[in-house]
């Protein structure tokens, strides 16, 4: 009896080890990965990764390789997206939480909120497409490009700005209105202003989603890498086609077969992901401690 | 009365913005699904719904062309399938590492590190995966195939890479979901089995997960669409033509179709491949519905 025992107390034991090891098998494995990516770009990347790479455009007349016009790319189309998006999101969230009441409304703008954040990329890009290139005629243009990504990053926004609105305590309001204040005055001189960090690490997120985005970019903005010589130049860029570094990335390591320029995009990106990714981190660090005043 | 009128306009004027502003998720979720139908159906008509949803033969270019998708489908689905079931383990057993068995100061590296591997764009994947998985895959392919005389030699885009880099792309989703659903398992339960005698091991995998049931399965449901959906980095380890989805074969994804061909097609080819994307959407609206169902569940359970 006691035999028996200990024979299945010791079974359970091995099975129990054995698990124990795949959960730190698992657990190693996304580190190890982690670390190998990083480590394998930046040996393949640093090399490229230098003053002139950074401030010139790829040409062969004068000989420099550079990824210049694609980082204007990037940023104006991280500007014009989130210049369009960010109003409109804090826009809805603000409709959403303020003055919706719960209904059929309310639940369709989340229902269609919900699905516009599980399309993926590649649609986006498609519809972007058809809809901002062929029938509004805007082509393959930066501002194609931006538009289709305002789609994208709404519901980012939107959620972000939602959350932050919730952990306003409602006695903010009941003291705004008791003051005699319209809603759209506590809405503009209370509510935003509390809500101001989730805001940001809703916009923050964005940015990120943006610069990480290479589907839709592809088939909306284009590949141009000219650089803008000029502020009337850069005017006329919104209207032309321009790539941004990770179409350029996937373009130098497919079409083109530029292994090198493509580990240098490679290593810009990351530093700038997880840049990003700190100042989340940081905004949300911030936006605790409002929470628990 | 003259400033009350004002401000009464103002107010009104407000929530009417507010209200265009929220109406536009709906809007364009409408336009979306208009487009993807009305530009994805007419070469249903075309080709033939049988022989394009169906046919196994995408010949686009020939003098006698052919639009069969059937390989094009089962590749995502497959491909889906595998990286899932390939995923999905190892993401629950870092998720059960993250809330049940690590102490804070591993927990601190193994979670960030998660969540940059979610941050990384998928470019960078696809460019890793061509370079590093590609080689071994061609290694392994002159092994298994060195004296197959049918089989087409791929240089090692295929399909096995795709679903490796999907199943590390897939990672962070199911782990940061299956992690805040299991977190809100309460601790009496852990305590209750603990006390009847049961080991750690035992009651994760018969008291806890079990009892995250409907989290962990939303996070495996939300990995499914970003396997589905993703384009990038798949395009550039899979390979470029389109074959029966076996491991070695080079293949297409429905994704990994529109990016490749988008640029050049024109007419009939290009409407085909505005009916891949009709295919896509239906695949993706009813996950995303199957998500919202399993979230309304969870709400009403609570």
């Amino acid at each position: 009896m006691t035999d028996e025992l200990s024979l299945t107390a010791k079974k359970r034991r091995i099975g129990d080890k054995i698990m124990y090891a795949l959960i730190y098998i698992s657990s190693a494995f996304s580190v190890l990965l982690l670390v190998g990516i990083i480590a394998y770009v930046i040996v393949k990347g640093i090399r490229q990764v230098n003053f002139s790479f950074l401030t010139t455009v790829t040409s062969a007349l004068k000989g420099t390789i550079g990824i210049a016009g694609n980082i204007v790319n990037t940023l104006m189309i991280v500007i014009i997206t989130m210049l369009v998006a960010t109003p409109i999101g804090v826009g809805a969230a603000i409709y959403l939480n303020e003055y919706a009441k719960p209904g059929k409304l309310v639940n369709l703008i989340e229902f269609a909120t919900e699905t516009l954040s599980g399309i993926p990329s590649i649609l986006f890009g498609l519809f972007g497409y058809m809809f901002f290139g062929q029938t509004l005629g805007l082509g393959y243009s930066i501002l194609t490009g931006s538009l289709t990504m305002v789609l994208m990053v709404l519901p980012l926004v939107t959620r972000n700005t939602q959350e932050a609105l919730k952990t306003v305590p409602d006695s903010y309001r009941h003291g705004a209105v008791g003051l005699g204040a319209g809603k759209w005055y506590t809405i503009r001189t209370i509510l935003l202003p509390s809500a101001m960090p989730g805001i940001i690490t809703g916009v923050i997120l964005a940015v990120g989603r943006i610069v990480g985005e290479s589907a839709a970019l592809l088939l909306t903005a284009g590949s141009g890498k000219a650089l803008p010589k000029s502020v009337a130049q850069i005017f006329d860029k919104i209207f032309q086609s321009g790539g941004t570094l990770t179409t350029q990335l996937y373009l130098s390591a497919t079409a083109e077969g530029d292994f090198s320029t493509a580990f240098g995009i490679a290593l810009v990106l990351l530093v700038l992901v997880f840049a990003i990714n700190m100042a989340t981190k940081s905004m949300a660090a911030k936006f605790d401690v409002t929470r628990k005043k | 009365m003259n400033r009350k009128a004002k401000t009464n306009a103002t107010e009104s004027t407000a929530k009417y913005i507010f209200t265009l502003c929220a109406v536009i998720a709906i809007f364009a979720v409408c336009s979306i699904t208009v487009y993807m139908i009305a530009k994805g159906t007419p070469a249903l008509g075309k080709v033939g719904v049988l022989e394009l949803l169906f046919g196994t033969e995408w010949m686009p270019t020939a003098a006698d062309p052919k639009y069969g998708i059937f390989f094009i489908i089962l590749s995502s689905v497959f491909g889906t399938a595998a990286s899932v079931l390939i995923g999905v383990p190892i993401a629950l057993l870092t998720a059960v590492f993250l809330t049940d068995i690590s102490n804070k100061k591993l927990a601190a590296v193994v979670q960030p590190a998660v969540e940059l591997l979610a941050a990384i764009p998928s470019v960078i994947y696809g460019l890793l995966g061509s370079m590093i998985l590609n080689p071994i895959m061609y290694k392994l392919e002159k092994i298994i195939f060195a004296n197959s005389t049918s089989h087409q030699f791929t240089g090692g885009s295929n399909m096995m890479s795709a679903i490796i880099v999907l199943a590390i792309m897939i990672l962070p989703t199911v782990v940061n979901v299956s992690v805040s659903s299991i977190r809100s398992v309460s601790n009496s339960m852990r305590a209750a089995s603990l006390a009847l005698g049961a080991s750690r091991i035992q009651t994760i995998f018969k008291v806890v997960i079990p009892a995250a049931k409907s989290g962990i399965t939303t996070g495996v449901v939300l990995g499914i669409g970003r396997a589905l959906g993703e384009a990038m980095a798949i395009n550039m380890v899979a390979g470029g033509a389109v074959n029966m989805p076996l491991p070695f074969n080079s293949v297409r994804f429905l994704t990994t179709q529109l990016v490749s061909e988008m640029g050049y097609s024109t007419g009939v080819h290009r409407q085909v491949l505005f009916t891949v994307g009709l295919v896509l959407f239906v695949f993706i609206m009813a996950i995303n519905l199957i998500l919202q169902k399993l979230r309304k569940k969870a709400i009403d359970n609570d």
